[in-house]
């Protein structure tokens, strides 16, 4: 069973601040859905292989070239805090 | 309502011009968005400028593709180059992107008339549009109902006339069963057919674009648009996009008859929880495909039903890797007041994001940290190997597999909203195809009492589309179902 504490922990991971009502809610609604995805250990796998794609693919590699970028200023703009050619976060150190 | 070609008839006859089209589509929308609210922005004035552009090259004498000066619509999680794309969601409320998505760009350059970009449920996560942050959408059949989702906003636009063909995303279902609640034509193509550039991320071994359509050929003719490789998607497949709506006029395939087209219809999806309405009229249709010549059997895919919990751990895992891009600090909101980097983005996730979203980073986070990633990641990713392994030895018999779409028609708005178990039920036929990559549409198979539309579920073999289609119109032409609009 999934205890309150360990929802904390997945918040704390993933960056989620979560409230304490909303902690409890996810606590009985994971714990639900987990215990829905254990049904998966009716199926024997000891020796089946793991599926990432289902369509086989190989890694796509291609020359490391420059390109001009056209839209500099839209991408600086997309920013939430932007201070000239940066962007503004908190204090980090 | 008037067909892809037939519109494109009228545009080259000059029977209608096509800024005349988007008019009345833009006028169409008027009179029925407070009803449906499928739209989270328009275009209005870019429509009605690119629309003049193809009434001056028809004037001119020049020659338009098929696409050119037709009324169509994005779903909001494609980027469009200075036009806000939210994702449904509040962490991208005042998002712009600078660049278009390549089936944008692919549409912009077929000359397709975008007039706007439909609501879905959050990053596309739900079954019903309703995890939208801005609006509820109604099925145009029935507007007290969902659409169904996450492609909403983009199955009832195309359902109610709003616009001619709409583009969709599909990672377990979200053109599929929107498809079957509003009554129209939804496929979602081979895994890497059409290119995911630009689509914002939610499980990208699963995430594929398609469309909606009214019809068989309509979904044809957009197909085609969308399809092909692409370099900046490194799933993208390699090779020619076939010419979808040629195919479906080839003489040879225009009777099934003497044909011996195998048909296989999924076991597991009948029984328990199938609705008594869809069950009939599913096999209704099967007995028309009988009628028609093809060879109509029953199938078992016996880890079918392993689908649904394999796809609640592999979409969060996925969705809570590419979901850490939306951290405050490169584009979308920020909460502003925390004193340091991490409490910063915390805050920023928690005000941005949607109970749903939340849910499905937090089932990822636990599924793939230190401890539970062999018991359920990994245990996800064999089972997924099975389910494929299911459908392999099904497709060694069978030309294409059937199914109900979803097990019900259109639930009511607010129904399930409480009870995130039951909501992923309603994708439980449509999920298993997304983990292996096969093409699948939902066609129109009839109506229930209640006037709700019910949708068939087709499924062909790995780039088996073209195949699909003309199995998908041969049923059309046997049935009325396409001819029927809601009231609105």
């Amino acid at each position: 069973m999934l205890e309150r504490e360990e929802v904390k922990k997945v918040a704390h991971l993933a960056r989620l601040a979560l409230t304490e009502d909303e902690t409890d809610a996810f606590t009985g609604q994971l714990a639900q859905i987990l215990d829905y995805v254990e049904q998966l250990n009716e199926l024997d796998t000891d020796e089946v292989a793991p599926t990432a794609h289902a369509i086989d693919m190989r890694n796509v590699t291609r020359p490391d070239d420059l390109e001009n970028y056209e839209h500099r200023e839209d991408l600086l703009n997309a920013a939430p805090a932007r201070e000239g050619d940066f962007i503004r976060v908190p204090k980090i150190l | 309502m008037a067909s892809i070609r037939e519109l494109h008839q009228q545009l080259v006859s000059k029977a209608r011009s096509a800024r005349e089209l988007t008019q009345e589509t833009l006028q169409r929308i008027d009179a029925t968005e407070p009803k449906l609210r499928s739209f989270l922005h328009l275009t209005a004035d870019s429509a009605i400028a690119r629309a003049e552009a193809v009434d001056a090259k028809i004037a001119s004498g020049e020659d338009i593709g098929i696409l050119e000066g037709i009324p169509i619509a994005i779903k909001d999680n494609m980027c469009t180059r200075g036009v806000p794309t939210t994702c449904a969601s509040k962490i991208l409320e005042n998002y712009i992107p600078p660049y278009d998505a390549t089936v944008v760009e692919k549409l912009s350059a077929a000359g397709a008339v975008s007039v706007g970009k439909t609501n879905l449920d959050e990053f596309a996560m739900g079954s019903s549009t309703e995890n939208s942050a801005y609006q509820v959408t109604g099925n145009p059949w029935d507007t007290d109902r969902v659409p169904g989702g996450s492609s909403g906003g983009s199955a009832a636009a195309v359902a109610a006339g709003q616009c001619v063909v709409a583009t969709g995303s599909d990672t377990g279902g979200s053109i599929r069963q929107p498809a079957s609640f509003c009554g129209v034509v939804g496929l979602k193509p081979t895994y890497g057919l059409v290119s995911r550039y630009g689509l914002v991320a939610y499980a990208s071994s699963l995430d594929q674009i398609g469309p909606f359509a009214r019809t068989v050929e309509d979904a044809a003719i957009f197909l085609e648009a969308l399809a092909g490789y692409d370099s900046k998607d490194s799933t993208s497949l390699k090779g020619d996009v076939p010419n979808y709506a040629a195919a479906l006029e080839s003489e040879t395939i225009a009777n099934l008859h003497g044909d011996k087209l195998k048909i296989g219809v999924i076991q597991e999806t009948f029984g328990e929880g199938l609705d008594a309405e869809v069950d009939g009229a599913v096999k209704a249709a099967l007995k028309v495909y009988e009628e028609l010549g093809a060879e109509v059997e029953m199938v078992s895919c016996p880890t079918f039903r392993y689908g649904l919990p394999t796809y609640y751990v592999i979409a969060p895992s996925e969705a809570s890797a590419n979901l850490a891009r939306y951290d405050g600090v490169r584009y979308g909101a920020r909460a502003e007041a925390a004193e340091n980097l991490i409490g910063m983005y915390a805050e920023t996730r928690a005000r941005g994001f949607g109970a749903e979203v939340k849910r499905r980073i937090a089932i990822g986070t636990y599924a793939l940290s230190s401890g539970y990633y062999d018991a359920y990641y990994l245990k996800a990713q064999k089972v997924r190997t099975l389910i494929c392994q299911d459908f392999k030895n099904a497709f060694a018999q069978y030309d294409v597999l059937v199914s109900p779409t979803s097990p019900t028609t259109a639930f009511k708005a607010g129904e399930k909203t409480d009870d995130p178990l039951s909501m992923y039920l309603s994708d439980l036929m449509t999920i298993p195809v997304n983990l292996a990559g096969l093409p699948s549409l939902s066609l129109p198979c009839g109506f229930d009492r209640q006037g709700l539309p019910i949708g068939l579920q087709i499924i062909g073999n790995v780039l088996q589309e073209t195949k699909l289609l003309q199995v998908a119109q041969r049923y059309e032409q046997a049935s009325e179902w396409h001819t029927k609009a809601p009231s609105l």
